[in-house]
């Protein structure tokens, strides 16, 4: 209950964006709209719009990243902030107080933002309960626990070619157990109230108790998940995370949980599909499939970047907290 | 209490006093853009009287602001939408109650980042007391001088009133 309340502030507004867990449904949709407007700054000939001039905002990388890092930062700029790019090793020294320390410094160079990735889950969290009052945390990606703005991403690549959100089945295909991302995008689809979510992957990627806990439909077997699906959404297969014989082989994963053009045929047929990407063509997905018609990969790349300027100016743009 | 004249009576003057300015400066094929959420409202009434060949634009100037850390975010607000290029071509641009000349200072601003157009003629359904910045209008419905506290609002799009609000 805790973790919820940390993200808003004393008058209610989103000061923190660290999960789409316990976020209301209406705040999840001021964020699409508000990455509407943003789109059309892209269509622009000065890519820029004043809005966070005099903001510094740091992206504070703890694990390795180009997309989320890059799109943060294109966001950041595009919104008129200075951005400062930090990348920690975490090997070498981060632990406990170091890292407080670290903040500490950083507060005191009157930073206004941090965008923190991490490999530890809850790391997002555990800065956002210790920065200074005036400065505003967002979750690029901790451990397996959330990517919150990789989820409204896709949310937002979803409204834009689906009409309402209510009558989608949607199926989230692979690596369930290791993703943070497919563990957002279940609570922003069961937040926005799509018809059904599926999940399909073989035993061992799929936690126990998936379906329970986060109230999905649990499939082993693509020919029946992939059924009359409105939206696919892809997962990369996490070879750096996975400790354990989890797989028998690459070739075995792609014949019976790769994205074929045989499999997509069972989907319906104007079903788009999404994936976060990097993409491992041939393990998880094939080549024609992405960069095939039904495909909106590349597009979700840019709608990144206007998701997160939503973001970044919804929580920067909070009235003070004293007002009466 | 003041009453505030029908805007649909000062539209028909504006028309007039428009076509007036257009062809004193030569303009031929203007292109037309409407401030959100009044400013569009006015702005449709002038381009359909006009018969612009180009489709009308709007401008949501909301990142453009200057009171955003006071203000928030909007996110019901309509995005921009300019449906034509802006260089070199003559703007008119349209508001319903200028005030203090800020959302126009924010609306040329935004103009500007899509590009350098030839001119820009302001259009306003009211001009009222209480500017902050040198900034006026070419073409003015009605002019009202109005104490600070009291606030005009246009409601819309049909019918089109002006309304005046007491602001505590």
């Amino acid at each position: 209950m805790k973790k919820r309340d940390i993200q808003f502030d004393a008058t209610g507004q989103l000061r923190h964006f660290l999960t789409i867990e316990g976020l209301p449904r209406q705040t999840l949709i001021d964020i699409l709209d508000t990455a509407e407007n943003f789109a059309t700054v892209t269509e622009q000939q000065v890519k820029k719009v004043p809005l966070l001039r005099g903001k510094t905002i740091v992206n504070l990388f703890f694990e390795a990243s180009t997309r989320t890092r890059t799109t943060f930062e294109l966001a950041a700029k595009r919104l008129s902030a200075d951005v400062l790019n930090i990348s920690v090793n975490t090997s070498s020294t981060s632990k406990g107080e170091s890292l407080l320390d670290m903040l500490h410094n950083l507060e005191a160079m009157h930073c206004d933002m941090f965008i923190v990735r991490h490999d530890q889950s809850g790391a997002a969290h555990f800065i956002a309960r210790h920065v200074a009052p005036h400065i505003s945390v967002i979750n690029g990606g901790d451990g397996r626990h959330a990517h919150p703005t990789q989820a409204m991403l896709d949310m937002f690549t979803i409204r834009r070619h689906k009409k309402s959100f209510q009558p989608l089945v949607v199926a989230i295909i692979g690596d369930i157990m290791h993703s943070r991302v497919a563990r957002s995008q279940i609570h922003a689809l069961n937040t926005l109230g799509v018809h059904e979510v599926r999940v399909i992957g073989p035993h061992t990627l799929i936690p126990r108790h998936t379906a329970e806990s986060f109230g999905v439909h649990v499939y082993h077997d693509m020919q029946a998940g992939l059924r009359d699906v409105d939206v696919i959404m892809m997962l990369r297969l996490q070879r750096e995370r996975m400790q354990g014989a989890l797989l028998p082989s690459e070739g075995e994963y792609f014949r019976n949980y790769g994205l074929s053009k045989a499999k997509l045929a069972l989907a319906k047929p104007d079903a788009i599909v999404l994936h976060p990407g990097p993409i491992n063509r041939g393990v998880e997905i094939e080549s024609c499939i992405a960069d095939g018609p039904q495909s909106v990969i590349l597009e979700q790349v840019s709608h990144g970047i206007a998701i997160r300027m939503a973001i970044m100016s919804m929580v920067l743009g909070r009235k003070p907290e004293k007002e009466e | 209490m003041l009453t505030l004249p029908n805007p649909t009576d000062l539209l028909t003057a504006m028309e007039r006093d428009l076509r007036k300015l257009l062809v004193e400066r030569k303009i031929v094929q203007p292109c037309m853009i409407g401030i959100h959420t009044g400013g569009v409202w006015v702005a449709q009434a002038l381009h359909h009287a006009l018969q612009l060949q180009q489709p009308l634009g709007t401008l949501n100037i909301t990142f453009y602001r200057d009171d955003f850390t006071t203000l928030g975010m909007h996110p019901q607000v309509q995005p921009s939408s300019l449906p034509f290029a802006i260089d070199d071509k003559h703007i008119i641009l349209v508001d319903d109650v200028l005030q203090t000349g800020r959302t126009i200072r924010a609306a040329m601003n935004e103009i500007f980042d899509y590009g350098r157009p030839a001119s820009l003629i302001l259009v306003c359904l009211a001009d009222r007391s209480g500017r902050e910045l040198p900034i006026c209008a070419d073409i003015i419905g009605t002019h009202l001088d109005l104490p600070p506290q009291q606030h005009v609002k246009l409601s819309g799009p049909a019918p089109l009133r002006l309304k005046l609000q007491e602001m505590t």
